[in-house]
């Protein structure tokens, strides 16, 4: 696989090394609330990389959706909760260790597999077809996706009356 | 777009694998879910890492992992549902409390 070191691929590993540093300071950190921070970081790096690989929609989305309204739920969730909470510090017991050595191993997996297969190159394709990536998302919902859409929708509506009905107080728990 | 393929999906795999650890050991639910998001950002990026390639390049992947992001948003609204339910319950939000089925 041969490097071409252009501007993109440069700031791809800028952004990819801010990722996975937010990731291993979530794991990292021991305050909980320091945590839901740093998946912030993660969130609004993972928006960046959707502009670079040209699906702009997707990085808004990404940025309303996950860095905005997620990271704020969670720390609601954790302002709720014994916000005080903090992670005890690592000691290797059985279970530590084999998730560790678990997810060494299929990283290695994923990575000596990717690296075996050769990709092949991109084609200079207009997947947006002359409108703009919004423009043409929408087009490929209504025209292609629509009744994925609606279901998609009832599902979040539901989603949300039954978050609503169980986080609500109940007479019979006092 | 001149980013090579292979480095976004490694890129991918390592996200997945942090996430991977964080779910098995965190001792806090919330962390727990947060990791699974950590998952799902990873699939998303190879969703549309993916989409670029092939005979013909398409939207779709876009539009997975538009869908991915809902799913992903409805999960963790019931998630913390749940965990607000059980604190108020249990008075706790760690994994290791909530194994009353085990016993």
């Amino acid at each position: 696989m041969s490097f071409t070191w252009n501007l993109p691929t440069i700031a791809f590993f800028l952004i990819a090394l801010a990722i996975l540093g937010c990731a291993i300071m979530m794991l990292s950190f021991r305050k909980v609330v320091y945590m839901a921070l740093s998946i912030g970081g993660v969130f609004i790096g993972c928006s960046a990389i959707y502009f670079l690989l040209g699906a702009e929609f997707i990085g808004i989305a990404q940025v309303a959706i996950y860095a905005g309204a997620i990271t704020i739920l969670i720390l609601f969730a954790i302002m709720l909760t014994n916000h005080e909470a903090m992670e005890p510090p690592t000691h290797w017991n059985l279970r530590n260790v084999g998730a560790a050595v678990g997810a060494i191993l299929l990283a290695a997996t994923l990575f000596f597999t990717i690296r075996s297969v050769s990709w092949p190159a991109e084609q200079a394709v207009d997947v947006n077809q002359g409108n703009s990536n919004a423009v043409a998302v929408g087009l490929a919902i209504f025209k292609q996706y629509t009744v994925p859409f609606e279901l998609v929708s009832l599902l979040l509506i539901v989603a949300l009356v039954g978050a609503v009905i169980l986080a609500q107080e109940r007479k019979e728990d006092e | 777009m001149q980013v090579p393929t292979a480095s976004i999906l490694a890129l991918g795999a390592f996200l997945f694998c942090i996430g991977l650890y964080g779910a098995l050991t965190k001792r806090n639910l919330i962390m727990v879910l947060v990791s699974v998001e950590l998952m799902l950002n990873a699939a998303n990026i190879n969703l549309v890492a993916f989409s670029r390639l092939g005979a013909a390049p398409s939207l779709d992947g876009q539009v997975f992992s538009l869908f991915t992001i809902t799913i992903a948003a409805a999960e963790i609204a019931v998630g913390l549902a749940l965990l607000l339910a059980v604190f108020r319950l249990r008075k706790t939000s760690e994994v290791k409390d909530l194994d009353t089925l085990k016993r």
